[in-house]
């Protein structure tokens, strides 16, 4: 989508996921497309159900047997999805590594950390024991843990949750990756250890120059780590662009339905605006709109076919028929609008 | 339900609302709105159990299988209606008789008598040392099991230590120990394999129990002021009953075929009665004789014990869903 | 059905004792440890000393970090675990002890909503009967059990009939949580413990279960006291606040003055390490180093002063008090608040 003279870093065209089983199928990603630059950071914004995490996964070819693919993926120039065995293991964790949400259950509690990363080195590397541990040692000082020496020969219960999480971001950094994904890593953690790791993280992109893909369903985090933004619903790309830009007028009325009902800075008394409704079941999504039954501004051309990608400036992208190209009414931003068309939801 | 609606716009021309859209009259000032009333997934709704009949149904193997123990249940139980003959008819002169010989369809026993009736009256015995120590154990072995995992503390390690004495001793040997301190007979051989297999259930109910009770719905009955007995009846029942279910299914055969052992031995069933245990006893020294009449008790342990197990597997493959 | 109606229900709730100048609820000194495993002697300090009280109608929000004890405090305010010291008066009757409200009583007229997870429902029981078994075990006949069941399902914006014969799993995570809400609410409580309510679910979502609390709490007249670790979510809806740390309590004060001005250095770390939605304007530093350190050896005297910027000897030797005099009173638990503590910082108090 992007047009860039550099090759991206990671392209994703028309990427559909399917999980099919005996009982039925569900629709969990329903053509995306999007670029990553190198040492650019695009964070994927979505609630649960929205295929976020999927989307993600199938850029390293994580997904469970059963899963169907559709759609092309290439990570450094390399297609991923027609990737087998050796290559495919070389990816991972090479070329593009992950880093996860629960800590405590992405590492073996039965080795120690030190151990854990020394495996991830020596099998992408090749090197002895003694060079492992010593790369280990430091990337535990890279992550800024505290007598990282000692924590070497820890075990992962023995560690605070904000420790695991730098022992797994220091895992997965350990064969220099191009790009880092990164699957809601502070979702489980307290506020405070939150910002903690939120800014190791941009400080490593930064001083590394890794492309990153964050998936979050904070519009806080998103506005603290990422340079661009892409709104994920039922499996599809909603709107993307630069995030300063859709934070501050968002195209999509999902967008501005997230922004208008984020408690956050909301002080006692004023009410919030909530986006009525649930998420569309994944296994029957209806024709048109997956957003139409919840919108406020829904009209009946929404309904019949799944709105085309509008471009109301030239990075920036929305699925809405009342979004114009390269013209955003800049005016009546959709925020707004929505707050003003208040409906008392309980 | 289907979330689209037909007539999405108004005639004049203005987009609807969300409500308007959802066919929902619009927000009364103080009823609750039901926003999510639309947004559930048009499919059936299934309860677990019908959940996993639907499961069963469409599992072809486990029907297969399911269907031949019943071809041995009802022939065990419609046996003296089946049986060609007499089970207990001896025949001096049709001792050891092969396949086919004047009408015995399975030939004849050491004694004269006819095969096939003495196995499907064996059946009998055998189905009912096989389903009965299981089912009582169960009941026994469940209710303790069920009491020390929500008690907790010194009840549930009393119970569960005990349970362990009796756990560590080998079946065969605990069966056998216990029937012949009784004495024989098959009575006292039910009592031994009860013994035998509450321990095990036992410990699968206390297991079961434990992690159903620190969730977060246990505790909110207690919230509401429920008694433990109502919180096991209403709560931990239907939540534990499964584990349990699926592990004495797969107890059944293993009953069986410590039953024929201990008939084998001597320490089950008594002569005259025919059980397949003994009849591989008695007719073990004639096996170059008839080799294949021999080997028909044999054969029809293996056939039960092995379908009873088979079928137990699909019932835990269907019942073993996370909701 | 309107505001006065609403205030007549709550003042002529034939169950309320005392009128409305008294507390609904006052804990005082609670403690509770729990024996760690495997190590002799060692305790869990989960809650080490907290006291509080609650207006009849308000929302005494109560924020914290994991390990500091607001679950177990949860639990026992209604005595689901059994306090080790401490005591609890509800609406002026000491809970569990002679001639006070006796436990099942408190269950009557409290109740709790969990945080929504997998296993706050029973999954093998239809959405109406765990809506229904609260009254039926408060003594109801089954057939009214099921009415009020019915009722309450409508009261959260749940079709009874649509909703009531589903399980657990095909409901989502807001539709549970409403659920939750039912229950509590079925057996008529006066007051509802919210532990993390809404911090499983989407923000979308949880803006609607925020939404339908509010207007709740309203229709029925309750008093809550709202647990979470999300201070946007504290703030919006409660009256006064709690912050809790290590087990104790280190400020309290009425929601709009705490956020404006903390006073407790932890509370303005809390405060500051929200992410800004502002990408121009990020967090550069971390405001506080370190994770939250283990219940099980707090440090001596200032529970806080092993991540404190400002702490210094006096806070390892003594620890300080929490001086709240008057409802609306905001007050630190912190060295540099009292002018006489010999803390450097100390002489300008009030503002640190």
């Amino acid at each position: 989508m992007d047009v860039g003279i550099t090759t991206p870093l990671a392209a994703v065209e028309d990427l559909t996921v399917r999980f099919v089983t005996r009982d039925t199928t569900v629709h969990a990603v329903n053509g995306v497309s999007f670029a990553v630059q190198p040492g650019e950071v695009l964070c994927i914004l979505g609630e649960s159900g929205s295929g976020k995490s999927v989307t993600l996964r199938a850029l390293m070819r994580l997904l469970p047997r059963h899963a169907q693919l559709g759609g092309a993926v290439r990570v450094g120039g390399q297609d991923v999805l027609a990737m087998r065995g050796r290559a495919l293991r070389a990816l991972r964790g090479g070329l593009v590594s992950m880093v996860f949400q629960e800590p405590m259950t992405a590492l073996d509690p039965v080795y120690t950390i030190g151990q854990q990363i020394g495996e991830t080195v020596r099998q992408h590397t090749g090197c002895d024991r003694g060079t492992a541990r010593a790369k280990a040692l430091e990337l535990l000082e890279l992550v800024r843990v505290p007598s990282a020496a000692q924590r070497l020969d820890a075990y992962p219960h023995e560690l605070s949750g904000g420790l695991r999480q730098r022992a797994m971001i220091a895992m997965a950094l350990s064969c220099g990756p191009r790009l880092l994904l990164a699957d809601e890593p502070t979702t489980a953690l307290d506020a405070t250890v939150q910002i903690q790791v939120l800014i190791l993280l941009r400080r490593l992109q930064r001083d590394l120059g890794m492309g990153m893909i964050f998936v979050t369903h904070d519009l806080g985090v998103a506005a603290e780590i990422a340079d661009r933004i892409a709104v994920m619903y039922a499996g599809r790309v909603v709107e993307s662009g630069p995030v300063a830009d859709v934070l501050r007028a968002p195209a999509h009325p999902y967008t501005a339905g997230l922004l208008a009902s984020t408690v956050h800075e909301r002080s006692r008394g004023e009410p919030v605006t909530a986006i009525p409704g649930s998420p569309p079941d994944m296994r029957r999504l209806p024709a048109g709109c997956a957003f139409a039954p919840r919108c406020a501004h829904c009209q009946s051309a929404c309904m019949i076919g799944d709105p085309p990608p509008r471009h109301p400036a030239p990075d920036r992208m929305a699925r809405c028929l009342r979004v114009a190209d390269d013209a955003l009414k800049s005016s009546l931003p959709w925020s707004m609008s929505y707050e003003t068309e208040r409906r008392d939801h309980s | 339900m289907t979330v689209m609606a037909s007539q999405p716009v108004m005639a004049s021309g203005q987009p609807m609302a969300a409500e308007q859209v959802m066919g929902l009259p619009g927000p009364e000032p103080d009823a609750a709105a039901a926003p999510d009333a639309h947004a559930l997934p048009a499919i059936t709704v299934r309860s677990y159990w019908q959940s996993v009949g639907y499961r069963l149904r469409h599992d072809p193997a486990t029907l297969c299988f399911a269907a031949i123990v019943l071809l041995i249940v009802l022939a065990a139980v419609f046996a003296p209606l089946v049986a060609p003959d007499n089970p207990f008819q001896e025949s001096i002169i049709g001792r050891l008789k092969p396949f086919g010989w004047r009408g015995h369809l399975l030939g004849t026993d050491e004694l004269g008598r006819d095969m096939l009736s003495r196995l499907l009256f064996g059946g009998r015995v055998a189905l009912l040392m096989g389903v009965v120590p299981v089912l009582i154990a169960s009941v026994v072995g469940g209710t303790l099991g069920v009491i020390g995992g929500f008690a907790g503390g010194m009840i549930n390690t009393a119970t569960m230590r005990t349970m362990d004495v009796f756990y560590a001793f080998p079946s065969v040997l605990l069966a056998v120990a216990i029937a012949g301190a009784m004495g024989g007979g098959i009575a006292n051989g039910m009592i031994a394999l009860t013994l035998v297999f509450i321990p095990p259930i036992c410990r699968v109910a206390e297991t079961a129990t434990t992690q159903v009770r620190g969730l977060d719905f246990i505790e909110a009955a207690r919230a509401s002021g429920a008694r433990p007995l109502t919180i096991i009846r209403h709560h931990v029942l239907g939540n534990v009953l499964g584990p349990v279910f699926i592990y004495a299914s797969s107890l059944v055969s293993v009953s069986m075929l410590l039953a024929s052992g201990l008939s084998f031995l001597g320490l089950g069933v008594r002569p005259p009665t025919p059980d397949w245990g003994l009849m591989l006893s008695t007719l073990r020294q004639s096996i170059w004789v008839v080799p294949w009449v021999c080997a028909l008790p044999g054969v029809a342990i293996f056939i039960t014990s092995f379908c009873f197990n088979l079928v137990s597997d699909g019932l835990r493959a269907a019942m073993d869903v996370r909701m | 059905m309107s505001a006065a109606l609403d205030l007549a229900a709550r003042v002529t709730d034939p169950r309320d004792r005392g009128g409305p100048r008294q507390p609904l609820l006052i804990a005082r000194d609670l403690r509770k440890h729990f024996a760690v495993k495997g190590a002799k002697g060692k305790v869990v300090r989960a809650v080490d000393g907290i006291s509080f009280a609650v207006r009849k109608g308000e929302t005494l929000g109560v924020v914290g970090e994991s390990g500091c004890g607001k679950s177990t405090l949860a639990r026992l305010l209604l005595h689901l675990i059994v306090p080790d010291a401490g005591e609890l008066v509800f609406d002026g009757e000491a809970v569990g002890a002679p001639g006070g409200i006796s436990v099942g009583a408190l269950r009557r007229q409290a109740q709790m909503v969990f945080q929504d997870s997998y296993s706050s429902l029973n999954p093998r029981m239809p959405v109406r009967d765990s809506v229904a078994f609260g009254p039926y075990v408060q003594g109801t006949k089954k057939p009214e059990a099921r009415d009020i069941a019915r009722r309450m399902l409508g009261q959260v914006g749940l079709d009874a009939d649509l909703f009531g014969p589903r399980y657990p799993h095909e409901l989502s995570g807001g539709q549970k949580q409403r659920v939750n809400i039912a229950r509590a609410l079925a057996t008529g409580p006066r007051m509802v413990v919210l532990d993390e309510p809404v911090s499983a679910l989407d923000k979308s979502v949880e803006a609607q279960v925020l939404n339908l609390l509010l207007d709740l709490k309203q229709r029925f007249g309750l008093t809550y006291l709202f647990i979470s670790h999300d201070l946007g979510v504290v703030r919006f809806v409660s009256d006064r606040v709690l912050v809790v740390y290590l087990g104790r309590v280190v400020e309290v004060g009425p929601s709009e003055a705490l956020f404006h001005e903390p006073k407790h250095p932890y509370t303005r770390a809390l405060l500051a390490s929200r992410p800004s939605m502002d990408p121009a304007r990020r967090i550069e530093e971390a405001p506080i180093a370190g994770d939250p350190p283990n219940p099980i050896d707090p440090p001596s005297g200032c529970r806080f002063r092993t991540r404190c910027p400002f702490a210094e000897a006096v806070c390892a030797a003594r620890e300080p008090a929490l001086a709240a005099d008057g409802w609306d009173a905001h007050a630190a638990a912190c060295h540099m608040q009292d002018a006489g503590s010999g803390h450097s910082r100390a002489a300008s108090a009030g503002s640190a």
